[in-house]
Protein backbone atom coordinates (compact mmCIF):
# COMPACT_ATOMS: atom_id res chain seq x y z
CA UNK A 1 0.00 0.00 0.00
CA UNK A 2 2.95 2.32 -0.44
CA UNK A 3 1.21 4.37 -3.14
CA UNK A 4 -1.88 5.05 -1.00
CA UNK A 5 -0.74 8.50 0.31
CA UNK A 6 -0.05 9.63 -3.24
CA UNK A 7 -3.44 8.41 -4.42
CA UNK A 8 -5.04 10.39 -1.57
CA UNK A 9 -3.22 13.47 -2.93
CA UNK A 10 -4.58 12.95 -6.46
CA UNK A 11 -8.07 12.27 -5.04
CA UNK A 12 -8.06 15.48 -2.96
CA UNK A 13 -6.95 17.59 -5.95
CA UNK A 14 -9.66 16.18 -8.21
CA UNK A 15 -12.38 16.31 -5.53
CA UNK A 16 -11.59 19.95 -4.78
CA UNK A 17 -11.44 20.89 -8.46
CA UNK A 18 -14.81 19.24 -9.08
CA UNK A 19 -16.25 21.29 -6.24
CA UNK A 20 -14.77 24.50 -7.63
CA UNK A 21 -16.08 23.87 -11.14
CA UNK A 22 -19.62 22.98 -10.07
CA UNK A 23 -19.88 25.39 -7.13
CA UNK A 24 -23.03 27.48 -6.78
CA UNK A 25 -21.83 29.47 -3.78
CA UNK A 26 -18.62 31.46 -3.35
CA UNK A 27 -18.15 30.37 0.29
CA UNK A 28 -18.42 26.75 -0.84
CA UNK A 29 -15.93 27.53 -3.60
CA UNK A 30 -13.38 28.89 -1.10
CA UNK A 31 -13.74 25.73 0.99
CA UNK A 32 -13.24 23.59 -2.14
CA UNK A 33 -10.07 25.53 -2.86
CA UNK A 34 -8.79 24.71 0.62
CA UNK A 35 -9.53 21.04 -0.09
CA UNK A 36 -7.27 21.31 -3.16
CA UNK A 37 -4.62 23.03 -1.05
CA UNK A 38 -4.85 20.39 1.65
CA UNK A 39 -3.64 17.86 -0.92
CA UNK A 40 -0.28 19.63 -0.84
CA UNK A 41 -0.02 19.06 2.92
CA UNK A 42 -0.55 15.34 2.38
CA UNK A 43 1.99 15.35 -0.46
CA UNK A 44 4.66 17.22 1.55
CA UNK A 45 4.18 15.06 4.64
CA UNK A 46 4.18 11.88 2.53
CA UNK A 47 7.47 12.89 0.91
CA UNK A 48 8.92 13.67 4.33
CA UNK A 49 7.86 10.36 5.87
CA UNK A 50 10.59 7.86 6.75
CA UNK A 51 9.83 4.24 7.52
CA UNK A 52 10.13 3.74 11.30
CA UNK A 53 10.96 7.44 11.67
CA UNK A 54 10.07 9.17 14.93
CA UNK A 55 8.79 12.74 15.34
CA UNK A 56 11.73 15.17 15.07
CA UNK A 57 11.48 16.19 18.74
CA UNK A 58 14.61 15.22 20.60
CA UNK A 59 13.29 15.57 24.15
CA UNK A 60 13.29 11.90 25.09
CA UNK A 61 14.93 10.23 22.11
CA UNK A 62 18.60 10.00 21.18
CA UNK A 63 19.84 12.87 18.96
CA UNK A 64 20.76 10.27 16.35
CA UNK A 65 17.46 8.38 16.16
CA UNK A 66 15.90 8.05 12.71
CA UNK A 67 13.27 10.78 12.37
CA UNK A 68 10.87 11.92 9.66
CA UNK A 69 11.98 14.88 7.55
CA UNK A 70 11.52 18.11 9.58
CA UNK A 71 12.10 20.31 6.51
CA UNK A 72 8.91 18.96 4.93
CA UNK A 73 7.02 19.62 8.16
CA UNK A 74 8.30 23.20 8.21
CA UNK A 75 7.20 23.62 4.59
CA UNK A 76 3.76 22.24 5.48
CA UNK A 77 3.50 24.92 8.15
CA UNK A 78 4.28 27.58 5.54
CA UNK A 79 1.69 25.99 3.28
CA UNK A 80 -1.00 26.15 5.97
CA UNK A 81 -0.26 29.83 6.62
CA UNK A 82 -0.58 30.59 2.92
CA UNK A 83 -3.83 28.62 2.72
CA UNK A 84 -5.29 30.53 5.67
CA UNK A 85 -4.40 33.91 4.16
CA UNK A 86 -5.74 32.99 0.73
CA UNK A 87 -9.03 31.83 2.28
CA UNK A 88 -9.32 35.01 4.34
CA UNK A 89 -8.76 37.23 1.30
CA UNK A 90 -11.19 35.26 -0.87
CA UNK A 91 -13.86 35.35 1.83
CA UNK A 92 -13.41 39.12 2.09
CA UNK A 93 -13.88 39.31 -1.67
CA UNK A 94 -17.01 37.17 -1.27
CA UNK A 95 -18.44 39.71 1.15
CA UNK A 96 -17.72 42.42 -1.40
CA UNK A 97 -19.24 40.37 -4.23
CA UNK A 98 -22.42 39.90 -2.20
CA UNK A 99 -22.61 43.65 -1.61
CA UNK A 100 -21.98 44.54 -5.22
CA UNK A 101 -23.96 41.88 -7.07
CA UNK A 102 -26.39 40.87 -4.36
CA UNK A 103 -25.52 37.20 -4.84
CA UNK A 104 -22.84 34.69 -3.92
CA UNK A 105 -23.58 32.43 -6.88
CA UNK A 106 -20.59 32.57 -9.26
CA UNK A 107 -22.97 32.12 -12.22
CA UNK A 108 -24.77 35.34 -11.34
CA UNK A 109 -21.65 37.50 -11.13
CA UNK A 110 -21.76 39.67 -14.21
CA UNK A 111 -18.24 40.50 -15.36
CA UNK A 112 -19.47 43.62 -17.16
CA UNK A 113 -20.92 45.07 -13.99
CA UNK A 114 -17.65 45.01 -12.04
CA UNK B 1 -22.25 27.48 -19.79
CA UNK B 2 -24.89 25.44 -18.02
CA UNK B 3 -23.98 23.35 -15.00
CA UNK B 4 -24.48 20.04 -16.81
CA UNK B 5 -22.25 21.05 -19.72
CA UNK B 6 -19.66 22.43 -17.34
CA UNK B 7 -19.65 19.17 -15.37
CA UNK B 8 -19.21 17.12 -18.54
CA UNK B 9 -16.32 19.30 -19.76
CA UNK B 10 -14.73 19.03 -16.33
CA UNK B 11 -15.01 15.23 -16.22
CA UNK B 12 -13.21 14.93 -19.57
CA UNK B 13 -10.49 17.35 -18.50
CA UNK B 14 -10.23 15.78 -15.03
CA UNK B 15 -9.70 12.32 -16.51
CA UNK B 16 -6.67 13.60 -18.42
CA UNK B 17 -5.42 15.75 -15.56
CA UNK B 18 -5.92 12.95 -13.05
CA UNK B 19 -3.98 10.54 -15.25
CA UNK B 20 -1.15 13.07 -15.45
CA UNK B 21 -1.08 13.54 -11.67
CA UNK B 22 -1.05 9.80 -11.01
CA UNK B 23 1.65 9.32 -13.66
CA UNK B 24 3.72 12.10 -12.05
CA UNK B 25 3.24 10.73 -8.55
CA UNK B 26 4.22 7.19 -9.54
CA UNK B 27 7.59 8.62 -10.58
CA UNK B 28 8.25 9.63 -6.96
CA UNK B 29 10.43 7.42 -4.76
CA UNK B 30 8.55 4.85 -2.66
CA UNK B 31 6.63 6.07 0.36
CA UNK B 32 8.85 6.11 3.45
CA UNK B 33 12.16 6.02 1.59
CA UNK B 34 14.70 8.73 2.38
CA UNK B 35 14.87 11.32 -0.42
CA UNK B 36 18.11 13.28 -0.10
CA UNK B 37 19.92 13.73 3.18
CA UNK B 38 19.03 17.33 4.00
CA UNK B 39 16.15 16.56 6.35
CA UNK B 40 18.00 13.98 8.41
CA UNK B 41 21.15 16.10 8.56
CA UNK B 42 19.28 19.18 9.79
CA UNK B 43 17.25 17.11 12.26
CA UNK B 44 20.41 15.64 13.74
CA UNK B 45 22.19 19.01 13.76
CA UNK B 46 19.43 20.83 15.68
CA UNK B 47 20.47 19.62 19.14
CA UNK B 48 24.29 19.85 18.84
CA UNK B 49 24.35 23.07 16.78
CA UNK B 50 21.40 25.07 18.09
CA UNK B 51 20.61 23.40 21.44
CA UNK B 52 16.89 23.12 20.63
CA UNK B 53 14.96 19.86 20.83
CA UNK B 54 12.25 20.70 18.27
CA UNK B 55 13.87 20.38 14.85
CA UNK B 56 10.97 22.03 13.03
CA UNK B 57 11.38 25.20 15.12
CA UNK B 58 15.13 25.17 14.50
CA UNK B 59 14.41 25.13 10.77
CA UNK B 60 11.66 27.75 10.82
CA UNK B 61 13.34 30.24 13.12
CA UNK B 62 17.01 29.66 12.40
CA UNK B 63 18.08 27.71 9.32
CA UNK B 64 15.12 28.93 7.26
CA UNK B 65 14.37 32.11 9.22
CA UNK B 66 14.70 34.25 6.10
CA UNK B 67 11.84 32.29 4.48
CA UNK B 68 9.80 32.62 7.64
CA UNK B 69 10.24 36.39 7.41
CA UNK B 70 8.61 36.26 3.98
CA UNK B 71 5.91 33.92 5.27
CA UNK B 72 5.19 36.28 8.13
CA UNK B 73 4.82 39.20 5.78
CA UNK B 74 2.42 37.19 3.61
CA UNK B 75 0.20 37.00 6.67
CA UNK B 76 0.78 40.68 7.44
CA UNK B 77 -0.13 41.73 3.90
CA UNK B 78 -3.17 39.45 3.80
CA UNK B 79 -4.51 40.88 7.06
CA UNK B 80 -4.00 44.37 5.68
CA UNK B 81 -5.72 43.29 2.46
CA UNK B 82 -8.76 41.89 4.29
CA UNK B 83 -9.01 45.06 6.38
CA UNK B 84 -8.78 47.19 3.25
CA UNK B 85 -11.36 45.16 1.33
CA UNK B 86 -13.90 45.15 4.13
CA UNK B 87 -13.31 48.70 5.29
CA UNK B 88 -13.91 50.14 1.87
CA UNK B 89 -17.38 48.62 2.21
CA UNK B 90 -18.11 50.54 5.36
CA UNK B 91 -18.82 53.70 3.44
CA UNK B 92 -21.81 51.90 1.97
CA UNK B 93 -23.37 51.66 5.41
CA UNK B 94 -25.01 55.02 4.98
CA UNK B 95 -27.20 53.85 2.14
CA UNK B 96 -30.61 52.45 3.08
CA UNK B 97 -30.35 48.69 3.33
CA UNK B 98 -33.19 46.34 2.50
CA UNK B 99 -33.13 43.36 4.85
CA UNK B 100 -34.08 40.26 2.88
CA UNK B 101 -35.72 38.64 5.91
CA UNK B 102 -36.60 41.32 8.46
CA UNK B 103 -38.63 38.95 10.64
CA UNK B 104 -35.91 36.32 11.14
CA UNK B 105 -35.00 35.38 14.69
CA UNK B 106 -31.42 36.08 15.70
CA UNK B 107 -30.69 33.62 18.52
CA UNK B 108 -29.46 35.04 21.82
CA UNK B 109 -26.23 33.61 23.26
CA UNK B 110 -27.30 30.96 25.76
CA UNK B 111 -26.19 31.11 29.40
CA UNK B 112 -24.43 27.77 29.05
CA UNK B 113 -22.22 29.12 26.26
CA UNK B 114 -21.48 32.22 28.37
CA UNK B 115 -20.49 30.25 31.48
CA UNK B 116 -18.28 27.78 29.60
CA UNK B 117 -16.83 30.59 27.51
CA UNK B 118 -15.75 32.56 30.55
CA UNK B 119 -14.23 29.41 32.03
CA UNK B 120 -12.40 28.63 28.79
CA UNK B 121 -10.73 32.02 28.36
CA UNK B 122 -8.05 31.43 31.00
CA UNK B 123 -7.27 27.89 29.86
CA UNK B 124 -7.03 28.89 26.20
CA UNK B 125 -4.75 31.84 26.97
CA UNK B 126 -2.51 29.61 29.11
CA UNK B 127 -2.38 26.92 26.42
CA UNK B 128 -1.50 29.52 23.77
CA UNK B 129 1.29 31.00 25.88
CA UNK B 130 2.60 27.48 26.67
CA UNK B 131 2.67 26.54 22.98
CA UNK B 132 4.47 29.79 22.07
CA UNK B 133 7.06 29.63 24.85
CA UNK B 134 7.84 25.93 24.42
CA UNK B 135 8.07 26.12 20.63
CA UNK B 136 11.78 25.31 20.65
CA UNK B 137 11.35 22.34 23.02
CA UNK B 138 8.18 20.51 22.02
CA UNK B 139 5.81 20.55 19.03
CA UNK B 140 4.27 23.97 18.53
CA UNK B 141 5.72 27.43 18.18
CA UNK B 142 4.79 30.94 17.25
CA UNK B 143 2.39 30.15 14.42
CA UNK B 144 0.44 27.48 16.29
CA UNK B 145 0.46 29.33 19.61
CA UNK B 146 -0.56 32.57 17.94
CA UNK B 147 -3.66 30.87 16.54
CA UNK B 148 -4.57 29.51 19.99
CA UNK B 149 -4.08 32.98 21.53
CA UNK B 150 -6.34 34.50 18.90
CA UNK B 151 -8.90 31.79 19.69
CA UNK B 152 -8.81 32.84 23.37
CA UNK B 153 -9.92 36.33 22.38
CA UNK B 154 -12.60 34.85 20.11
CA UNK B 155 -13.97 32.95 23.12
CA UNK B 156 -14.42 36.34 24.79
CA UNK B 157 -16.58 37.33 21.85
CA UNK B 158 -18.49 34.05 21.98
CA UNK B 159 -19.20 34.47 25.70
CA UNK B 160 -19.94 38.16 25.58
CA UNK B 161 -20.29 40.86 23.03
CA UNK B 162 -17.78 42.22 20.59
CA UNK B 163 -16.54 45.64 21.63
CA UNK B 164 -15.86 47.50 18.42
CA UNK B 165 -15.53 51.03 19.76
CA UNK B 166 -14.96 52.84 23.02
CA UNK B 167 -11.86 53.61 24.98
CA UNK B 168 -10.31 50.18 24.68
CA UNK B 169 -10.12 50.32 20.86
CA UNK B 170 -9.29 46.62 20.33
CA UNK B 171 -8.70 47.13 16.62
CA UNK B 172 -5.91 49.63 17.31
CA UNK B 173 -4.43 47.23 19.88
CA UNK B 174 -4.58 44.36 17.36
CA UNK B 175 -2.86 46.43 14.71
CA UNK B 176 -0.17 47.42 17.23
CA UNK B 177 0.25 43.76 18.25
CA UNK B 178 0.58 42.63 14.65
CA UNK B 179 3.03 45.39 13.73
CA UNK B 180 5.13 44.81 16.87
CA UNK B 181 5.38 41.10 16.12
CA UNK B 182 6.31 41.59 12.47
CA UNK B 183 8.85 44.31 13.25
CA UNK B 184 10.28 42.28 16.15
CA UNK B 185 10.96 39.30 13.93
CA UNK B 186 12.61 41.50 11.29
CA UNK B 187 14.68 43.07 14.09
CA UNK B 188 15.92 39.59 15.06
CA UNK B 189 17.27 39.26 11.54
CA UNK B 190 18.93 42.65 11.74
CA UNK B 191 20.47 41.68 15.09
CA UNK B 192 22.67 39.26 13.18
CA UNK B 193 23.86 42.06 10.91
CA UNK B 194 24.45 44.41 13.86
CA UNK B 195 26.60 41.74 15.48
CA UNK B 196 28.70 41.75 12.31
CA UNK B 197 27.45 38.36 11.09
CA UNK B 198 24.87 37.09 8.62
CA UNK B 199 21.20 38.14 8.46
CA UNK B 200 19.24 36.00 10.96
CA UNK B 201 22.38 34.41 12.34
CA UNK B 202 21.78 33.17 15.87
CA UNK B 203 23.74 35.70 17.95
CA UNK B 204 22.44 35.03 21.47
CA UNK B 205 23.97 32.48 23.88
CA UNK B 206 22.53 29.04 23.11
CA UNK B 207 22.13 27.80 26.68
CA UNK B 208 21.55 24.16 27.62
CA UNK B 209 19.28 22.19 25.31
CA UNK B 210 15.98 21.20 26.89
CA UNK B 211 15.84 24.34 29.04
CA UNK B 212 13.25 27.08 28.55
CA UNK B 213 16.02 29.62 27.94
CA UNK B 214 17.95 27.89 25.18
CA UNK B 215 18.36 28.12 21.44
CA UNK B 216 19.49 31.76 21.32
CA UNK B 217 17.14 33.77 19.12
CA UNK B 218 14.78 30.84 18.36
CA UNK B 219 12.43 31.38 21.37
CA UNK B 220 12.39 35.11 20.58
CA UNK B 221 11.45 34.28 17.01
CA UNK B 222 8.59 32.13 18.30
CA UNK B 223 7.42 34.93 20.58
CA UNK B 224 7.45 37.66 17.93
CA UNK B 225 5.78 35.45 15.33
CA UNK B 226 3.21 34.40 17.95
CA UNK B 227 2.30 38.04 18.58
CA UNK B 228 2.15 38.76 14.87
CA UNK B 229 -0.07 35.77 14.09
CA UNK B 230 -2.36 36.60 17.01
CA UNK B 231 -2.67 40.22 15.91
CA UNK B 232 -3.20 39.37 12.24
CA UNK B 233 -5.85 36.71 12.91
CA UNK B 234 -7.68 38.94 15.39
CA UNK B 235 -7.68 41.73 12.84
CA UNK B 236 -9.11 39.39 10.16
CA UNK B 237 -11.71 37.94 12.57
CA UNK B 238 -12.75 41.35 13.84
CA UNK B 239 -13.25 42.66 10.31
CA UNK B 240 -15.52 39.72 9.47
CA UNK B 241 -17.32 39.95 12.82
CA UNK B 242 -17.95 43.61 12.23
CA UNK B 243 -19.64 42.73 8.94
CA UNK B 244 -21.80 40.15 10.74
CA UNK B 245 -22.67 42.58 13.54
CA UNK B 246 -23.56 45.19 10.95
CA UNK B 247 -26.24 42.82 9.68
CA UNK B 248 -27.35 41.92 13.19
CA UNK B 249 -27.75 45.52 14.31
CA UNK B 250 -29.93 46.30 11.32
CA UNK B 251 -32.35 43.51 12.12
Amino acid sequence: MSVLPYLVVAWLVLCGLYGIVTSRNLVHLVICLSVVQSSTYVLLLAIGYRKHGLAPIFVDISPHSPVVDPVMQALTLTDIVVEATVSALLLALTVQAKKRFGSVDPAELDPLKG
Amino acid sequence: MSLAVRRRVFLVAAAGFGALIVWGLTGLPDFGVEIGHLGTRIAHAAVPERHVTAAVSAINFDYRAFDTLGEEFILFTAAAGVALLLRSGRGERERPHIDASPDRQVPETSDLVRVFGVGLIGFTLLLGLYVVFHGHLTPGGGFQGGVVLAAAVLVVYLAGEWVSAGRLRPVAAMEALEATGAAGFAALGLAGLVAGRAFFQNVLPLGRSGQLLSGGTIPLGNLTVGLEVMGALLLVFSEFLEQALLLRRRS
